[in-house]
């Protein structure tokens, strides 16, 4: 018989037996083999062990979840040394359903063993779990009911799913009952595209039921902020996402999916030329932006407003980076960081240029 | 009486470098110096050119290549989606050298990156080609685009005397018989920019007279050749437009199980004003083909997703179902949105998968063009390229790899 999968189980207060509220500030213990809904575990799936069951309070561990967590990591490595030969596999934690304290405690558990013990993890939450928004995008969550009455339902899923995990098999949402992490994965699919296009119209007109392969996202819609008064006295920078960079690309920003921008000095210059400044991006023709960089970093009309008194002045850094096949999430990043530099330094308007 | 395309196809099963380039029982010889020799002569532009042979399953990674065509040849003087063609199959001319708009790609003949490219399951014949000093971007693209043809001309020229394995005829009549089938229009959108985004229908840039309806026979009649830059995972090189497989199934399919209506060749233009204009041109020109229907497939990302999605919402709202075809730039980790514009209106979306998805490549006994500049084409990065001759790239930089006209298998889904 091929030996079991390990397992250490994580449970509150309550369903670790326990006792109630009046046992919620408990600090974490550890008991050897399962415990209350462990001992289901360990029945409806031979291929695995509970070996070990932690134990916490629920306020305990919404108090104290960075120290909560330590410790349990603690405890895990504590009776798991190495030169004993005794490795675990999988940490399941909860089913905690609609329990916001229980759950946060189940995510942040799952995130650090996984990332620090390299143990693969699984928890088990209602959809509308407050601790689903925090840790769905690092931590697998089978998809649970919002109450203990979908207990049996759960732990079989854990385990059913929990497998896949060790034996490093993909986990889909559809097929597996998990809560989507919101990553997109690619994989071979047994139909071409112009296979599944053409099926998919047809469908479709058909009036059959059809499923998207990339369901719309609902964008951002920036607020403008409120007119300046008085551009004779404001102070205006330049940013732009057209990759123009001092010669020699100092920073070297890559020419698509860039992971930087950099500051550069516009002090003493008046216009940029094509030797002092260059384009690095990737997804335009970089030839007249080469010849004369001003094109897509106005420097030289920007000295003209300054002197004609229509800016107050222009603030002496740019930031530049590369806008081309840039994630939004990065992207969100590097405006976050240079509007913070901006509003540090006093500048009140931005003339923001992309390609 | 309607016209015809007869397809001659000689299916080549090897190839060798020789002192002659013949064709026989699918052994394809290529005399290397003589086609060298002719690509030099017709273009002054040219400084050198190396020709180099590579199979399917050999150590071999072709850097830098621009284009990817098939070797094919007109005889009878027809135009374009009509005739006789002769054509090579199994076989790709690949263009490659020094990189001239960062957006040249990477073909693995085997390993973990052969899976990412259709060219790698192909016998390549690669022309790597540098220019006099001193060319101007545009004329570098122009002289490398003319070469890729000219060479593909020469080896289909040599082989035309051998007798075709296959023939195949193709009937299209936009009025087909059976009226009760779903009508169908495909709209086929084409990079068209300047500045090194260029495509060229019947030799005219595509910036021009887009949108239009086409023959299908016509577009896969080497009507539309690549002349852009784009990152290479999901530019059309020629070679997809001479195969391109949405026309080839909605022709096979053709008068029984829908009738393919027309394809409308449109245009990604720069302006908000001209994409919006283009758009609805294209939507109308669809609404006048009588379309149940339509297919629409993009080429590049960003910018052109904004034209995807107002073709899209422009079919939906005259009643037209659609289906659009896109990659997705969705982050290294698979955790970003995934195009830069959206609409409600595009509910049934094909994935042809992410590009920003990373490759390990492990090193190649042999390589064939210019690979420190692997690291300047978009998908690769500093530190790209390994000192061991592994690397490491976004898919982005395979040619062919998210092919947006659906030639592939890849796709993406949540996780």
């Amino acid at each position: 018989m091929p030996q079991k999968i390990r397992v250490i189980h994580y449970l509150n207060q309550f369903f670790g037996g326990l006792g109630g509220e009046e046992e919620a500030g408990a600090e974490p213990s550890w008991f050897d083999g399962p415990r209350g809904p462990g001992a289901l575990l360990d029945e409806l799936t031979p291929e695995l062990e509970v070996v070990a069951t932690i134990v916490a309070g629920d306020n305990y561990m919404a108090e104290h979840l960075t120290e909560g967590t330590e410790r349990i990591l603690a405890l895990i490595e504590q009776h798991t040394p190495a030169d004993r030969g005794v490795e675990l596999e999988l940490l399941l934690a909860g089913p905690a359903f609609n329990a916001g304290r229980y759950g946060m405690a189940c995510g942040a558990l799952c995130q650090a063993v996984q990332s620090r013990l390299g143990i693969r993890a699984l928890t088990a939450l209602y959809p509308e779990n407050p601790a689903v928004a925090n840790y769905r995008r690092e931590v697998a969550m089978l998809r649970a009911g919002d109450d203990v009455m979908g207990m049996r339902e759960a732990l079989e899923g854990m385990a059913r799913v929990g497998l896949k995990l060790v034996r490093g098999e993909p986990i889909l949402p559809v097929e597996d009952g998990t809560i989507p992490r919101g990553i997109r994965q690619n994989y071979f699919s047994v139909s071409t595209g112009a296979e599944r296009a053409i099926d998919m119209l047809m469908r479709k007109l058909s009036g059959a039921d059809f499923e998207t392969e990339y369901a719309m996202p609902v964008f951002d819609r920036v607020t403008p902020a409120p007119a300046i008064e008085d551009m004779g006295s404001a102070t205006v920078a330049l940013v732009t996402s057209g990759g123009i960079v001092p010669r020699g690309n100092p920073d070297r920003i890559e020419a698509a999916s860039a992971s930087r921008f950099g500051e550069y000095p516009l002090e003493g210059l008046d216009r940029l030329t094509a030797e002092t400044h260059q384009s690095v991006h990737g997804g335009y023709d970089p030839t007249y932006a080469n010849a004369d960089p001003n094109r897509v970093l106005p420097l030289d009309v920007m000295r003209d407003l300054e002197r004609e008194g229509r800016i107050g002045r222009l603030h002496p850094l740019y930031y530049a980076t590369v806008g081309n096949a840039t994630s939004v999430r990065r992207a969100r990043r590097f405006g976050e960081e240079i509007a913070a530099l901006l509003v540090n330094e006093g500048v009140q308007a931005v003339i923001f240029t992309s390609t | 009486m309607p016209v015809t395309l007869s397809l001659r196809k000689s299916m080549v099963r090897s190839l060798a470098l020789g002192d002659a380039t013949t064709l026989a029982r699918g052994e394809l010889t290529l005399d290397a110096r003589a086609l060298a020799n002719e690509l030099e002569a017709q273009d002054e532009r040219i400084a050198t050119v190396e020709v180099h042979t590579t199979l399917p399953g050999e150590s071999t990674r072709v850097v830098c290549a621009k284009d990817v065509v098939q070797p094919r040849l007109k005889v009878d003087g027809t135009d374009p989606g009509a005739g006789t063609t002769y054509l090579m199959e199994n076989l790709a001319v690949v263009t490659c050298g020094p990189i001239v708009g960062f957006q040249e790609g990477i073909i693995d003949m085997s390993g973990p990156g052969a899976a990412y490219t259709p060219f790698s399951e192909l016998a390549l014949v690669v022309i790597e080609l540098r220019v006099v000093d001193g060319l101007r971007p545009h004329e570098h693209e122009a002289t490398v685009r003319h070469a890729g043809l000219r060479a593909a001309e020469h080896t289909a020229r040599r082989c035309v005397e051998f007798a075709a394995d296959e023939e195949e005829e193709i009937h299209w009549d936009e009025f087909p018989a059976d009226a009760g089938l779903p009508r169908i229009a495909y709209v086929d959108m084409l990079l068209s920019q300047g500045l090194l985004h260029d495509t060229y229908v019947l030799g005219e840039n595509a910036r021009d007279g887009l949108p239009l309806v086409m023959d299908p026979r016509v577009v896969i009649d080497t009507g539309i050749v690549s002349g852009n830059c784009v990152s290479a995972c999901d530019k059309n090189t020629t070679f997809h437009h001479q195969n391109n497989p949405l026309i080839a199934k909605l022709l096979s399919g053709h008068g029984k199980r829908w009738n393919l209506v027309g394809v409308v060749l449109t245009n990604e233009p720069t302006r908000l004003a001209e994409k919006e204009a283009s758009a609805a041109r294209a939507v109308d020109l669809v609404r006048g083909l009588g379309a149940h229907g339509a297919i629409v497939t993009k080429e590049g990302f960003g910018n052109p997703d904004a034209d995807l999605m107002m073709i899209t919402r422009g079919l939906e709202q005259a009643g037209i179902k659609a289906v659009a075809m896109t990659d997705e730039y969705a982050g290294t980790d698979g955790g970003s949105q995934s195009l830069a514009d959206t609409t409600p209106e595009a509910d049934a979306i094909v994935s042809t998968g992410n590009a920003n998805q990373r490759v390990r490549l492990p090193a190649m006994q042999k390589v064939i063009g210019p690979l420190p500049d692997i690291t300047r084409l978009a998908g690769g990065y500093p530190g790209s390229l390994h000192e061991d001759g592994s690397m490491e790239v976004e898919l982005q930089a395979i040619v062919g790899s998210t092919n947006q006209l659906g030639f592939g298998r890849l796709s993406c889904r949540e996780s």
